[in-house]
């Protein structure tokens, strides 16, 4: 009963908050809304026993995802409104809503449902960190790195693009501006 | 009243289709990548609803991986968006038809 | 002797090859020179090879690789030297290393010098390909070979017309008596197993007659369209389109008498069957007087001999047609020298007159043209046939044979074109060389050809004077190979009436031809004396209107079909659907062009209403396979 009443009610509010994210004006409003979704999502995993997940999701998402949000959003001009002209407001809910039923079609009947059979499962008596701890370096070692390595990759890629003299692009640029580029730089390295 | 997998099934489902929503609808670049979000954690409620219901860890798993790359997707997506910003000054979607063959 | 079979084989090949190397560039001389050189030493390889046969008796056989292996079938490329053979190798060097030379004067001044060389070597190798395969299938190789290179010769100068069409007409014949010729091939293959000659003779015997007509007949219809008999004939005198050299070597000395050369090799076929044996006597003396009959009023050089050709095949075919093999490839062999003679001699006139060919403006020519009246003169008295020249012995030994045969009628009819032939050829030769000079009025100032081109001719002109004193030896060594029948009329007193009763018919036929052509008031016709209106004249000068029954019957109505073809069937419905198509991927193209506006947002759009097709196929398969049960039951139920 306490179950469904949370699901219920986190399920409202998740749905709320997101729909306020994909139909305000506002980017504040939207980042707000956004991070608050997040949040309430991590209580469905706490409810489905996942607590790790449900800690990392807070962690990823509503403190490093959020704030690299909020960071990037004090580049850019978000008081100004965009025009946000929009042809077919049919096509486009209606397609979200024909994509949302096949889904639910697809997991609701009996095709897929039936053929899922426990690869990994739960050992009894140990928690779910623990569990997670056991699988992911085991069986999942190296996709774990994978991962690591991607982050790494990320990480670096974003310092760069939001470097210095990124938005140049020498592919636009005539040869002449690249000279008078190269010949500045060398000026600054002689002085 | 049993919560089952249908319940958290469905409700991803209508969390996925409003991410498409915002994913069709907006022209702004940033609300782009917070309906990508929306989409990316739908999913992820899915898999750990049925991580848990089928008693399988597998699912937590790619929770977890999907994460891993929404962070990185996030990191490579603001620095592009900020350079874009640098160079037009806006981040209007509708600015970018350099695709145009 | 395995050296110089490849030898004799491979250098026209490698001749023609490197004038084809030259072959875009203008006239080098080197290529004339190195494709006559390299005919020479074949034309010496094949000498030895004759030396050898004759000597020991023997044959020449080599395989030089294997062709076709599938099954039972076994073809290989193999290669016979043996009595018929080496004749007719003998008689292909000889004549085109002679052409060779005289064509290197011929076609001084032609564009096409090198261009010429290449195919004329070429047409000799597919010649000695043809003569020295021993099965039917390289036989069939050559066959073809000559008729690519005789569509090449004939249309050498593509860019008239007349050459070009020329050209097909002879092409296309000889593809319809082509298909006669495969069919009767394959049955050969059929009945025998093989088709190796050997092999597939000694079969022959044991088959039940029908077949082996049907096997005669198709053969023979293939030799009917390369040696231009009736009713394929008439391709021979349009073929006179080409450059003379290709005429005396092709479509007099070689290429025509391939289809003689087929009868009397499969001699073992047809003497099994005389019935259609004496179709082709029939047929042969038929053509015989036909094509000379032609050749009476015709006012062409050229087309005159080309008519003559085609009456001395009618010989040949005559003479094999009775049985009498070696008879016949001896005639071929005489008249491959006198014959090309002729045509090499035309050549010189119409050389000399500018490319003119009708005889009636020329006249006194043997003012200028001493040499080439004098060999054409001589020519003329061999193909005539009177003693002792080449003629005598080969034409008069066709007409012996029809008499001890009892074959009467054929006799009659060939005795009649031996004084038509000697009336025609000295009709052209009275009109060339004698009487009134009709020429200079007209503007033409001849000259005598190039001193090494007559000098080139001679060897012909030797042949044809002395090649019937061969006769007995040619006899005693084809003869191992060749039924051996000697025809001799059996009572002296007839033998001696006949040969000089023919003989003054044929001398008297020439005297009135002198008579009526040297006279003064000969004038060139322009078609209002009595003569050129009688019924006889114009039914003769039109080719009995074969060509125009052919034009007006064969070739317009297959147009008329073509153009139904082509507007209903290729434009309507082939065209129609390969268009459809196209414009099918066209307009989608331009409609779906749009999807592309380079706009993200709509890209997007597209990306959400692909995903929603991908899951709605998911979700039809996923249902398609776990009821397929069922849909079976419907599907069966509903009868598909």
């Amino acid at each position: 009963m306490f179950e469904a009443i949370a699901f219920y009610l986190f399920a409202f509010l998740t749905i709320a908050m997101f729909y306020i994210t994909v139909t305000t004006s506002q980017a504040l409003y939207a980042l707000t809304a956004l991070a608050a979704g997040m949040i309430f999502i991590s209580a469905f995993f706490f409810i489905l026993g996942a607590d790790f997940l449900g800690a990392v999701q807070i962690v990823v998402y509503s403190g490093a995802v959020m704030a690299l949000y909020a960071f990037g959003m004090m580049f850019f001009d978000t008081t100004r409104e965009l025009k946000e002209k929009n042809g077919n407001k049919l096509l486009v809910t209606g397609l979200a809503t024909v994509a949302a039923v096949l889904i639910v079609v697809i997991f609701a009947a009996p095709i897929v449902g039936d053929n899922i059979t426990a690869l990994y499962p739960m050992t009894e008596g140990a928690g779910n960190t623990q569990e997670i701890g056991i699988v992911l370096f085991t069986k999942y070692l190296v996709p774990f790195e994978l991962a690591a390595v991607m982050l790494l990759v990320a990480m670096v890629s974003g310092i760069v693009l939001a470097g210095k003299k990124m938005d140049l692009s020498l592919t636009l640029m005539s040869d002449a501006e690249i000279r008078d580029m190269k010949k500045e730089k060398k000026k600054k390295v002689l002085s | 009243m049993e919560i089952g997998l249908n319940h958290y099934l469905v409700l991803s489902t209508i969390l996925f289709s409003i991410g498409l929503v915002g994913v069709m609808r907006r022209k702004n670049l940033l609300m782009l990548f917070f309906a990508t979000e929306i989409l990316l954690n739908s999913v992820n409620i899915a898999f750990a609803a049925i991580s848990h219901y089928y008693g399988d860890l597998t699912g937590q798993m790619f929770a977890f991986f999907v994460i891993a790359i929404a962070a990185s997707e996030v990191a490579v997506g603001l620095g592009l968006l900020v350079v874009w910003h640098k160079r037009h000054n806006a981040i209007d979607l509708d600015l970018m038809s350099t695709m145009k063959g | 002797m395995e050296i110089l079979l490849y030898t004799a084989l491979f250098s026209p090949l490698v001749g023609s090859l490197f004038a084809a190397l030259f072959g875009a560039s203008p006239k080098t001389l080197i290529t004339g020179i190195v494709t006559s050189a390299l005919l020479g030493v074949s034309l010496i390889a094949s000498t030895i090879l004759l030396v050898h046969v004759i000597t020991t008796g023997q044959f020449v056989q080599v395989e030089l690789m294997t062709w076709m292996a599938t099954g039972d079938l076994y073809i290989p490329f193999g290669f016979i030297v043996d009595q018929i053979s080496v004749t007719m190798m003998m008689v292909v060097t000889l004549v085109s290393t002679v052409v060779h030379v005289y064509a290197i004067g011929y076609m001084d001044h032609d564009k096409g010098f090198n261009r010429f060389f290449s195919w004329l070597s070429a047409f000799v190798f597919s010649m000695m390909i043809l003569v020295m395969s021993d099965n039917f299938a390289g036989l069939f190789i050559g066959w073809e070979g000559v008729g690519l290179c005789s569509w090449g010769l004939i249309g050498f100068w593509y860019h008239k017309e007349s050459a070009t069409w020329a050209a097909n007409e002879a092409f296309i014949m000889n593809r319809i008596a082509d298909l006669g010729m495969l069919i009767g091939i394959f049955l050969v293959y059929w009945n025998t197993g093989t088709l190796q000659y050997h092999e597939a003779f000694a079969v022959m015997p044991d088959l039940d007659n029908a077949t082996l007509t049907w096997m005669g007949i198709f053969l023979f219809i293939g030799a009917m369209g390369k040696s231009a008999q009736f009713p394929l004939h008439t391709w021979l005198a349009d073929a006179m389109e080409g450059p003379t050299p290709v005429s005396a070597l092709i479509h007099a000395a070689t290429m025509v008498t391939a289809g003689v050369y087929l009868v009397v090799r499969s001699n073992e076929l047809y003497t099994l069957i005389p019935n259609v044996g004496l179709f082709i006597a029939s047929l042969g003396a038929f053509v015989a007087i036909f094509a000379a009959s032609m050749a009476l009023v015709n006012r062409d050089i050229k087309r005159v001999i080309a008519y003559s050709t085609l009456s001395q095949l009618g010989y040949m075919f005559a003479a094999a047609g009775l049985g009498a093999y070696w008879v016949a490839l001896f005639h071929l062999m005489a008249h491959a020298f006198f014959k090309a003679l002729l045509f090499l001699g035309g050549g010189n006139v119409m050389h000399a007159m500018n490319s003119e060919l009708d005889p009636f403006k020329m006249g006194g020519l043997g003012k200028t043209m001493k040499g080439t009246m004098i060999l054409m003169t001589l020519a003329s008295v061999a193909l005539a046939g009177i003693f002792p020249l080449a003629g005598f012995f080969s034409k008069d030994l066709i007409l012996e044979v029809a008499f001890v045969d009892h074959h009467f009628i054929i006799y009659g009819v060939l005795l009649l074109t031996a004084g038509l032939t000697a009336f025609y050829s000295f009709r052209i030769i009275a009109l060339i060389f004698h009487g009134e000079d009709r020429h200079t009025s007209l503007g033409f100032h001849p000259h005598e050809a190039y001193k090494f081109m007559l000098i080139a001719m001679t060897p012909l002109l030797i042949l044809a004077i002395i090649a019937g004193s061969f006769k007995s030896t040619y006899f005693e060594y084809v003869t191992m190979l060749l039924p051996g029948t000697e025809y001799h009329v059996h009572s002296a007193a007839t033998y001696w009436i006949m040969t000089i009763g023919t003989q003054l018919f044929v001398i008297l036929s020439i005297a009135f031809a002198y008579k009526k052509y040297m006279c003064k008031d000969i004038k060139v016709p322009d078609g209002t004396s009595a003569m050129e209106n009688s019924f006889k004249y114009k039914l003769l000068i039109n080719q009995y209107y074969i060509p125009h029954f052919y034009n007006e019957y064969l070739v317009k109505s297959y147009r008329a079909l073509s153009t139904i073809f082509w507007k209903q069937v290729d434009q309507k419905i082939i065209d129609a659907s390969v268009d459809g198509i196209a414009n099918i991927f066209y307009k989608t193209g331009k409609n779906t062009r749009t999807m592309q506006s380079g706009n993200l947002s709509t890209m997007l759009k597209w990306m959400v209403a692909g995903t929603v097709v991908l899951l709605s196929l998911a979700v039809v398969f996923g249902l398609a396979v776990r009821h397929s049960d069922e849909i079976k039951t419907i599907l069966s139920g509903l009868g598909v």
